[in-house]
């Protein structure tokens, strides 16, 4: 719980992908989840082309194939939901091993699979490649409104520091034998919880004194000076760009 | 529940987040009329507080284990413009940083974690306040109200989002049974969690809970969950979880589906069309082999609610059999 | 004499529930001194402390930093003048990075470009974490963190510098590391501390505060070997240690 978890997804390296600004690649990803998305299911052509350049990300960036795929569990609640639907879809059935399976249900089943996994390993690969300080001036640069990612860079930043606390706290709770199994043994659990917000909150408080101390007046400075060639726009797209070209492609004969 | 790529299509999604957007912006400028300067780095405490919580798996029966959205929470601790600033923050970070939910699904997570469960959890704090005696009590039974009904729409807005922009396959309100059913559960947990965090900041800054002062509550005396009320809002909501099951899904398996019925009015009929259900040998949602208007659908929501159980009491026995292991 | 570098006369303050923090506080302090600010808990430091930028403000009295008055329109001039660390680094260490919490200040008043990228590398320099510019405050240990904290306040270039118990919860290391910094640094600093050794170490002058006034002003080791005056504001040195042995 309490550690390095804000970092956890990053992976040093010194990729061509590590090294492009976090704008272009935070563009080239919403690009290139919306091709993927567009494409319709039956073109299962065009999803090997949007995998072959997910894993064209996943070599630049010289990400381990178990670390990747290790990441992608995060998706299994839907992957089970998409293996349930041609089980109870509509529509024309046909045989497997004496089950009867709709064909709408195992259409449908296969594009929540192929697309959530393609989206989730494209993010896996930006967020491997780019530290949640770039992240933040990425999103600065592409004009995200100034008090959403001052709000996201404080909140960032004070994650660890209050996982922490809370670490702190269920320690001390443990070690003197609490260990709640049912709903309502929880109050000594909300009161840490509760506990837990009045220290953010008085944190918050001396967090501005702070800032006021170093002659802050409301304007949040922007989160460092990316240096954006467009160079750099031009690769970063290229990815995307072939996913669009399969995606449109795809529509057209649909 | 966070939604991944493809899992909505694409032009819903996409319609989803130019709503998610502009309730944000109309949050931002809601909040910024109370969001003076020292509340810049307080909202981005609440959100890492926020975020820390989800994190946190709190004990529901035996050894499963729920976490919290908490949008009601930071509606009646930080009041809900900056509470939505701030769950929308919170669903964002999840997204870009931690690619927890699709980047082309933000706008549906945005709206179902952070839009709906503030301004549910507000709207119907507030309401419950209105009709109770102004006292710390009252706060802890509003907010767990408000929590429990933010899960639930929350999950109704999951199948709204379904019905409009899903790939079909799943008879509509064999989902929404399952979702509503269950969601009627885990708001339980939602409800009493949020209501024992409520209670543990009036005990000690009654001055911090934005919902106490809106009601003009400065002291309070400290307010605890008991054992009997507990037992009664869990029993409720079971109660509530059963009756979803047996009477609405039903009422929404009539021709045409409600929730189709919605998305026809609303101009998405086309889209509608495309997983049209009326074909299928589940079609009104009635399990195979059970006779009877509606009752297939009753059953099919009540399996899915006993599904919910077994595979809590599969995780309470794993969970015992592990903490025996590390008791030793 | 030269104009003090921080003049405070015969400041008072209330809680707003009534109870005297400060009472008739008053001292000054000059350009180029080192003077450590002793006290009991609940003596009123803390509340000096930010009546000194005007994040309070006194009843009365009043307090010059270089000459200027702590008044509204002054505020950000004071506030560039004041640098203050405080106890808890991860206050005062809220931007995602390093560079980015030691530009803050100075990028509030309008430094920018080159100029802005010299000054917190002169500051990092200072306290010898420049090595640590890119990464994340939570990544620190605590010592490196106070560290980065002082050079947040020395890339304004203050006046003076106010430390709030700077070496409490350090290592015995990193708590000598972060005296040879503070001693090499050439500028006029106010310390707040209960670490004894350490006041005597770094500052030629101390202050005792009790109760909300100022009790006694002199050369840290005489106070320090004033016995009654110790006992009288529950001040007590390590066991087995002499302010009057010379290390």
């Amino acid at each position: 719980m309490a550690g390095t978890h804000t970092h956890a997804l990053f992976v040093h390296g010194d990729s061509e992908l590590h090294r492009l600004p976090a704008s272009t690649k935070l563009g080239a990803l919403g690009l290139f989840v919306l091709a993927v998305v567009l494409t319709p299911r039956e073109a299962v052509w065009a999803f090997g082309v949007h995998a072959g350049l997910a894993l064209l990300g996943v070599w630049i960036a010289g990400l381990k194939p178990m670390f990747v795929a290790r990441r992608l569990l995060l998706e299994i609640p839907f992957v089970l939901f998409a293996l349930f639907l041609p089980c109870i879809g509509g529509g024309e059935q046909i045989e497997v091993i004496g089950l009867s399976l709709s064909v709408d249900g195992l259409w449908s089943g296969w594009n929540i699979v192929v697309k959530g996994t393609l989206g989730l390993a494209a993010s896996i690969v930006l967020t491997a490649t780019t530290t949640v300080p770039d992240i933040l001036s990425g999103l600065d640069r592409l004009r995200v409104p100034r008090l959403i990612t001052s709000i996201a860079g404080f909140m960032v930043r004070y994650l660890d520091v209050i996982a922490g606390e809370m670490h702190r706290m269920r320690m001390a709770m443990l070690s003197r034998g609490y260990s709640p199994r049912w709903i309502w043994q929880l109050k000594a659990y909300t009161a840490s919880a509760g506990a837990l917000f009045i220290r953010s909150y008085e944190r918050g408080e001396r967090v501005y004194f702070a800032m006021t101390a170093r002659g802050f007046t409301g304007h949040m400075p922007s989160f460092g000076d990316e240096q954006v060639r467009p160079a750099d726009w031009v690769r970063a797209v290229s990815v995307p760009a072939v996913a669009w070209v399969a995606a449109g492609w795809a529509l057209a004969v649909a | 529940m966070h939604i991944p790529d493809g899992f909505i299509n694409g032009m819903t999604s996409l319609g989803a987040g130019v709503v998610a957007a502009s309730s944000l912006a109309a949050g931002l400028r809601r909040a910024g009329k109370v969001l003076q300067d020292r509340q810049i780095p307080l909202a981005g405490l609440v959100a890492a507080f926020i975020f820390v919580l989800q994190m946190l798996n709190f004990p529901v029966i035996g050894g499963m284990s729920g976490h919290l959205i908490g949008g009601a929470l930071a509606a009646v601790l930080v009041g809900p413009w900056i509470g939505l600033v701030v769950m929308t923050v919170v669903v964002t970070v999840q997204a870009l940083l931690f690619a927890d939910g699709g980047l082309s699904a933000l706008g549906l997570n945005v709206i179902n974690m952070g839009v709906l469960t503030v301004i549910i959890g507000w709207l119907a704090f507030r309401l419950v306040m209105t009709l109770l005696p102004k006292n710390a009590t009252s706060i802890l039974a509003a907010g767990a109200f408000g929590a429990w009904l933010s899960v639930v729409v929350s999950s109704l807005a999951f199948v709204g989002e379904y019905s409009i922009g899903g790939g079909g396959g799943a008879p509509l309100s064999t989902v929404l049974a399952a979702m509503a059913g269950t969601h009627a559960l885990i708001g339980i947990g939602e409800g009493l969690i949020t209501a024992g965090v409520l209670g543990a900041v009036l005990a000690v800054r009654p001055d911090l809970v934005y919902g106490a002062q809106v009601f003009g509550l400065r002291h309070t005396e400290v307010a605890a969950l008991n054992r009997r009320a507990v037992g009664l809002f869990v029993a409720g909501g079971i109660a509530v979880a059963v009756l979803l099951v047996t009477l609405v899904a039903p009422l929404a398996s009539d021709d045409p589906d409600g929730l189709e019925r919605v998305a026809i009015d609303l101009g998405f009929s086309e889209e509608a069309e495309d997983h049209s259900l009326g074909d299928s040998p589940l079609a009104d949602y009635e399990a195979d082999g059970v006779e009877g208007e509606g009752l297939g659908t009753v059953v099919a929501g009540l399996i899915g609610l006993g599904a919910t159980f077994a595979v809590g009491a599969v995780l309470m026995l794993g969970a015992r059999r592990r903490r025996v292991r590390v008791d030793r | 004499m030269s104009i003090p570098a921080l003049e405070v006369v015969s400041l008072s303050y209330h809680y707003p529930d009534g109870t005297e923090v400060l009472r008739e506080a008053g001292f000054h302090i000059h350009p180029g001194e080192r003077v450590a600010l002793l006290g009991p808990n609940g003596a009123g430091k803390t509340t000096l402390v930010f009546h000194l930028n005007g994040i309070f403000r006194p009843e009365t009295g009043s307090v010059q930093v270089a000459g200027l008055p702590v008044e509204d329109e002054n505020l950000m001039e004071i506030r560039r003048r004041v640098g203050i660390v405080f106890q808890d680094p991860d206050d005062q260490l809220f931007m995602p990075t390093v560079r980015q919490d030691v530009a803050f200040g100075p990028a509030n008043y309008g430094v920018e470009g080159d100029e802005l990228r010299t000054r917190v590398s002169d500051a990092l320099s200072a306290v010898g974490m420049l090595h640590v510019a890119d990464r994340p405050p939570h990544h620190l240990s605590l010592g490196q963190r106070r560290r980065v904290a002082v050079a947040t306040v020395l890339a304004m270039r203050p006046e003076i510098v106010v430390l709030d118990e700077p070496s409490s919860n350090l290592d015995p290391a990193s708590r000598r590391e972060l005296a040879d910094i503070l001693t090499a640094l050439d500028i006029t600093m106010l310390m707040v501390t209960h670490d004894l050794p350490y006041a005597l170490e770094l500052c030629p002058r101390a202050l005792v505060m009790n109760d909300g006034s100022i009790i006694a002003d002199g050369p840290t080791r005489e106070v320090l070997s004033n016995r009654e005056l110790m006992k009288a504001n529950r001040l007590e040195l390590p066991l087995g240690f002499d302010p009057n042995f010379d290390r």
